[in-house]
């Protein structure tokens, strides 16, 4: 079965439309990576990777990647005019000290509070947290990009997550292929549904109630 | 004052049984192989490695897994496909395994260096990570107190060094380097070339020679790209 509304690369393009002239911006693995990909034109946006690099230039063509030149999910990348770099601590004080405007994570489970989980699943007994707790707890805006349930049609976004959590009350939006969810202060708040998407399905694949906003429109493409 | 050693394996000969040692690298970026390749024959055993990945296969740290050289692991992130050695050993209870978040992990590492005992830090409230540890608040938030992290031997990589260990680096091949020369008491630096003092730019030392013990030129790099 085909999934339902957007295709990973249309989440990540709606949610490049977000991005603000001159933001800093983190992004995860997964769709989030994809956003990078779709930059709106004319923004000076600034791409942050964990492990040291701050204005990361697209993927280099292929026989002139450079082991020293990677993001944090071992990519090749290449520089920008105006790149820098800098060590692990310095890279973690402008994530945990507020100074990255948005990180972009891929998600397990999203609670209906914003809590997050995505670094490890039941019963899985190697820990890999690497800097998502860190990402997740210091970025001044949370989004979470996923598929808005498990491949077997469960629910991912949920009352309470019952994954080991990365953080308490850390997500602010959450894009999906259905629709963009806000976790707002008395819960989730539907803002816009995927074309040929309704909010009655969207609340059908999403465990806790729904508030569908005044001004609900549809993801324009 | 003259840090040089003529080879790798002089470097790390004097590394006993039980040291703990930090290994810098992220990906192979930083990635002191030569240290690591000169350790593994070495044969030193019951080490507590310090890294924030478990190896690549036989590279990296994995070759001290794959020789059953490690007792405790401190880490981040063992990389799916690639920490096999420190998989099955971890599953069977041959290695200990202490993971946590990379900023924290980063951070104790720098507060270690900078004689830091301990310090506050938000992430990891709320999850399983922050278990038994003393949380406190400040401003109507909670923060989990972290120790400083150091080691008996640091093992890094900078791209030109010189005889007092002035270092400098490439790309983003800074990233544990930098916290992991300040934090051990012998710092064993690897370079790909050693140049004469004077030849690196003062404005472009990135690790300062202080932090620095001995500095050696890698035998052997591999520049090769391995997705």
């Amino acid at each position: 079965m085909t999934r339902p509304g957007l295709p990973d690369e249309q989440i990540a393009q709606r949610i490049a439309a977000e991005l603000e002239d001159g933001w800093y911006v983190n992004l995860g693995v997964g769709i989030p990576t994809l956003v990078g990909n779709c930059l709106p034109p004319g923004r000076d946006i600034l791409l942050h990777t964990e492990n040291g690099m701050l204005g990361i230039g697209p993927r280099p063509p292929q026989g002139e990647e450079d082991i020293d030149l990677i993001n944090a999910g071992n990519q090749p990348v290449t520089v920008l005019p105006g790149s820098c770099f800098f060590g692990q601590a310095d890279s973690f004080a402008m994530i945990r000290g507020g100074h990255v405007d948005v990180s972009v994570l891929g998600a397990l489970q999203v609670s209906e509070r914003g809590d997050l989980a995505n670094w490890m699943i039941p019963g899985q007994r190697v820990g890999r947290v690497g800097g998502a707790m860190d990402i997740a707890v210091g970025a001044k805006r949370l989004f979470v990009a996923m598929g808005h349930t498990t491949r077997d049609g469960a629910p991912k976004i949920v009352k309470r997550c019952t994954y080991p959590l990365t953080a308490v009350g850390a997500v602010k939006k959450i894009f999906t292929n259905l629709a963009v969810i806000e976790v707002g202060p008395a819960g989730l708040v539907l803002l816009e549904v995927a074309p040929g998407v309704t909010p009655e399905q969207v609340a059908a694949a999403t465990e806790p109630p729904l508030t569908i906003a005044p001004d609900l429109r549809t993801i324009p493409f | 004052m003259n840090k040089g050693y003529p080879s790798s394996a002089a470097a790390v000969a004097d590394i006993p049984d039980g040291a703990s040692i930090m290994v810098g690298g992220f990906g192979l970026a930083g990635l002191p192989v030569n240290l690591l390749r000169a350790l593994a024959e070495q044969g030193a055993r019951g080490l507590t490695i310090i890294s924030n990945a478990a190896g690549r296969g036989d590279l990296g740290v994995g070759r001290l897994f794959k020789g059953r050289q490690v007792r405790r692991f401190i880490g981040c992130f063992p990389v799916p496909g690639h920490s096999q050695h420190f998989e099955e050993q971890f599953l069977r209870g041959e290695v200990e395994y202490e993971c946590m978040p990379q900023g924290t992990f980063s951070e104790r590492i720098r507060a270690g260096g900078a004689g830091i005992a301990a310090f506050y830090t938000p992430t990891g409230v709320g999850t399983i990570l922050a278990e038994g540890k003393e949380q406190r608040e400040f401003n109507g938030r909670s923060y989990v107190l972290e120790h400083g992290l150091t080691a008996d031997y640091a093992f890094i990589k900078g791209y030109r060094g010189d005889r007092w260990g002035n270092l400098a680096y490439r790309g983003t091949s800074r990233n544990f380097n930098v916290m992991m020369a300040t934090a051990a008491r012998v710092t064993i630096a690897e370079v790909e070339e050693v140049v004469e003092l004077g030849a690196l730019d003062p404005e472009a030392v990135v690790t300062p020679g202080i932090f620095v013990q001995r500095v050696v030129r890698g035998e052997v790099y591999d520049k090769t790209w391995v997705a």
